[in-house]
């Protein structure tokens, strides 16, 4: 609290913090000042709103935002460092590439693709269910460290509806009440409610490959989408119009409020509650704990300006992304370390992210016209996720969805060229020319499962621009990955094939995590849930274990990451945990679960 | 939202407001960092009628930061990472090295999405851009060691003075890593950048001052900013007959006078 610089002001105690408002910030403001609490949120970057900041005048600006990284996290100020493993030196990342962070108000929830999706009731239990299918070696013998997740899908399906109707999610349910239904994805846990809006339009990209994929057999459905289909209003009274098919989802804002963030859902209705405060560029630097550790006091934060505040309150909510919810509870000593040799500890334990990899279909004969997209615009096949598929003797666990999917056509990122091209001159233009109308991208979407070598932790050299050591992060893709993942890409090809293009192209998941091609911005685990605060570091109300009155948010929750996008899951963890707070913890504060 | 410029959308974006690269930040482009007024939001959404987070578009012509030796290069090596021919635009037919001048001579040129601070191991393949120069120091320096190299291996030759042939290897040899080059420019992570700031000149909204008249554009078939297509989406199949179109509009529209 008397940091170095000096002076602190001390403000007004509140009910509640908030470290960051994304997502899972706004959810959890909207469901604390519902409950009549006086909540503030503290987010670093700038207010957006839709009519200034995603105009559809310039919106669909591929340089600005996807390559000028006009909506990210700016790593000038603070980046974390990357490895392989612990016997590299860390160094930072100077430039946003594998994955792109968010910053601002609704930060990535701004520039996502408005992937909806529910994990698979296995999915919950990775340990224990592939343990009981496979056999105990299923997953010792791969040296993995995954874990079930101390929640059931049956706990959760409430909260995904309920993020579902907040979004006014297009889709078809597979899985109704425990009957299959056509149509939809028959692999889903049972839904109580069918979606909101029906599907998107399917374009002529995803139609070729639902047909193919229907003909080999497998079970095709149109993606889930916060895209939305038609109209919407939302339990919030928030009004939401149907997407244009515009192509710039993904890196971009929706300047068309068809695309479900907290803007068009949750602001309108939050920013007028009297018992919500929004500040803006203001950074939090540390949860402050009483001198025994057992409570969080408040947290101390910077603005832009550099002067210094504490703002003290009931309860501390970390609402920022993965890497900072971990970093902050490390730089706050809350939580026992990870230490990777000897395996105890657990914050920063079983950091994990996505297994992506992808297969180009180039045809003579038809037009696919890419342009017309949508972020989750695609056919998909589940038949190949978690554990949808016998598993026996192929010597991995997990597993990916495979979508042909169309997001968009945006030329810098997104020209496929076949097999052999150069990356440059008159063969790569001729190559671009010809088959930008006629080609796209079937999507494998893999899981990633934690290992005892993949983990977070601070950084021994580098600091950020407040002083503070930066986050590390010690990962590579294992066996189990890459195993997965090229299995997975075979069963990609073999739509693509069927749907006799002139040809395909295949790009696998090779070699070591790289922090320069764009991947996926889906980084998990370091703050894991579970039922135990020796394996764990928040318990299933996303508690921790050590500060009660310290909730950790989003996706660091994860004890590994399933094979779909994890937005849906991160709110629904969300909601599950504001509904624990509001009817239980008010009440009575202090732990939910006890040890 | 005064970080926000007011906006008449046409006539900004058709004329009087596009700024050149000085005008930047007198334009407020509110890049939403550290540096902005901290502000505090209570009971209401804010908004401000006829504000906009515009696109920073540049105007002007000539070079404002290659030195003519320097453009010499940049000229001759985008024209052969994308060269001309009759299916479409060479790079520097679209404009390609005017772009790269005005991105240099900017935020970008100057890091401002970077990290730069030391200290600076040369790193794994994996660990990505590991060097202290911003984009523009690095395209300053890695070109002076260029030029040194041709001239030392050339007979003094430089390289636009080279054969077509001549010049590709030299790319190859920078693009492979094959090349050493003088002053601690990394000769790989140097081609990377430039072949993927040529291909942004390349595909960009003309604004940005390359992809001149949207012939890139018109050469793959991307009809550009358009932002309604739901009437062509169970059109399968169909080439959509929109014609092509930029944030400034396209030729035939009637620019407004401010």
């Amino acid at each position: 609290m008397d940091g170095a610089q000096g002076v602190t002001t001390i403000l007004k105690p509140v009910d509640a913090v908030l470290v960051g408002f994304g997502w899972t910030g706004a959810i959890m403001g909207q469901q604390l000042c519902d409950a009549g609490l006086n909540v503030v949120a503290l987010e670093r970057g700038p207010w957006r709103d839709t009519a200034t900041d995603f105009a559809t005048g310039f919106a669909q600006d591929e340089l600005r935002y996807m390559w000028r990284h006009h909506l990210f996290q700016n790593v000038t100020y603070d980046t974390l460092t990357i490895r392989n493993n612990v016997g590299q030196q860390a160094l930072p990342m100077r430039h946003l590439g594998a994955f792109l962070l968010g910053t601002g108000v609704g930060s990535g929830g701004v520039h996502w693709n408005g992937q909806i999706w529910r994990f698979l009731p296995s999915d919950f239990l990775t340990r224990s269910h592939n343990q009981q299918r496979y056999g105990k070696k299923a997953v010792s013998d791969y040296d993995l460290s995954v874990q079930d997740w101390g929640i059931s899908y049956e706990e959760l399906e409430p909260y995904y509806d309920q993020f579902d109707k907040l979004c006014g999610t297009s889709g078809k349910a597979g899985n109704l009440n425990g009957k299959i239904q056509p149509g939809g994805n028959p692999f889903e846990g049972a839904r109580s409610n069918e979606y909101p809006t029906p599907p998107m339009a399917q374009t002529y990209g995803p139609t070729l490959f639902g047909k193919a994929a229907a003909e080999l057999g497998r079970h095709p459905f149109p993606h889930p989408t916060g895209n939305l289909s038609e109209a919407y209003v939302n339990p919030l009274g928030a009004q939401l119009g149907a997407c244009t098919y515009c192509g710039f989802c993904e890196k971009f804002g929706c300047g068309n409020y068809s695309k479900a963030s907290p803007q068009t859902t949750l602001l309108p209705y939050l920013m007028l509650k009297p018992n919500f405060t929004l500040k803006t560029e203001c950074e939090v630097l540390r949860v402050e704990l009483t001198p025994d550790r057992s409570r969080a006091t408040g947290v101390t934060y910077v603005n832009s300006a550099g002067e210094e505040f504490f703002q003290p309150a009931e309860m501390v909510i970390l609402s920022a992304y993965v890497l900072q919810n971990v970093r902050l509870l490390l730089l706050s000593g809350i939580g026992k370390p990870y230490d990777p040799a000897s395996g105890q500890g657990v914050v920063g334990k079983n950091y994990a992210y996505q297994t992506m990899s992808s297969v180009n279909v180039f045809f003579d004969d038809k037009i696919i016209n890419p342009f017309i997209g949508a972020g989750a615009l695609a056919t998909v096949i589940d038949d190949f996720n978690g554990d949808n598929f016998d598993h026996a003797g192929l010597g991995f666990i997990g597993g990916a969805y495979i979508a042909g999917m169309v997001t968009g056509g945006r030329p810098i990122e997104m020209i496929y060229t076949p097999e052999g091209t150069p990356a440059w001159g008159l063969a790569w233009k001729h190559a671009a020319a010809k088959n930008y109308l006629r080609s796209f991208a079937i999507s494998v979407h893999g899981s990633c499962m934690s290992h005892r070598g993949n983990y977070l932790d601070l950084d021994p050299t580098y600091r950020d621009v407040h002083g503070r050591p930066m986050l590390r992060m010690t990962f590579d893709f294992t066996g189990n990955e890459h195993r997965m993942s090229d299995y997975l890409t075979d069963r990609a090809a073999e739509v693509a094939r069927a749907m006799n293009p002139r040809e395909i192209k295949l790009n696998r998941r090779t070699g070591s995590f790289s922090i320069t091609p764009y991947q996926t911005t889906h980084n998990t685990g370091g703050a894991i849930m579970g039922d135990n605060p020796s394996d764990s570091v928040v318990n299933k109300y996303l508690q921790s274990w050590d500060v009660p009155n310290v909730f950790s948010m989003g996706a660091g929750a994860f004890p590994q990451n399933a094979g779909y996008n994890p937005t849906g899951t991160v709110a629904a963890l969300t909601y599950h945990a504001a509904h624990e707070i509001t009817t239980r913890y008010l009440k009575d504060p202090g732990p939910l679960v006890r040890s | 939202m005064s970080s926000k410029v007011d906006l008449d959308r046409r006539r900004f974006l058709a004329g009087g407001a596009a700024v050149g690269i000085g005008g930047v930040a007198a334009a407020g482009i509110h890049d939403g960092e550290l540096g902005a007024p901290a502000q505090t939001f209570r009971g209401a959404v804010p908004w401000q009628e006829g504000t906009a987070d515009v696109p920073p578009g540049v105007s002007g012509s000539g070079y404002v930061f290659f030195t003519p030796a320097e453009a010499l290069f940049i000229e001759a090596a985008v024209g052969r990472l994308i060269p001309d021919d009759a299916v479409g635009p060479g790079a520097v037919e679209a404009g390609v090295p005017f772009f790269l001048d005005r991105q240099l001579a900017g935020p970008f040129g100057r890091g401002d999405h970077y990290y730069l601070g030391g200290p600076w191991p040369k790193g794994t393949p994996e660990q990505g851009y590991q060097s202290r120069f911003s984009p523009a120091q690095l395209y300053r320096a890695a070109i002076a060691a260029i030029v040194s190299y041709v001239g030392a291996n050339f007979k003094g030759a430089v390289f636009g003075e080279l054969a077509p042939n001549d010049q590709d290897g030299v790319l190859k040899g920078l693009e492979g890593g094959k090349i050493d080059l003088d002053g601690g420019v990394d000769a790989k992570s140097f081609f990377a950048l430039l072949l993927q700031n040529t291909k942004e000149g390349y595909f960009s909204d003309p604004i940005y001052g390359g992809n001149k008249d949207m012939a890139a554009w018109k050469m793959i078939g991307f009809p550009g900013a358009h932002y309604d297509y739901k009437e062509w989406v169970a059109r399968h199949g169909e080439r959509v007959p929109f014609p092509t179109v930029g944030f400034k509009g396209r030729p035939g529209w009637t620019e407004r006078k401010a």
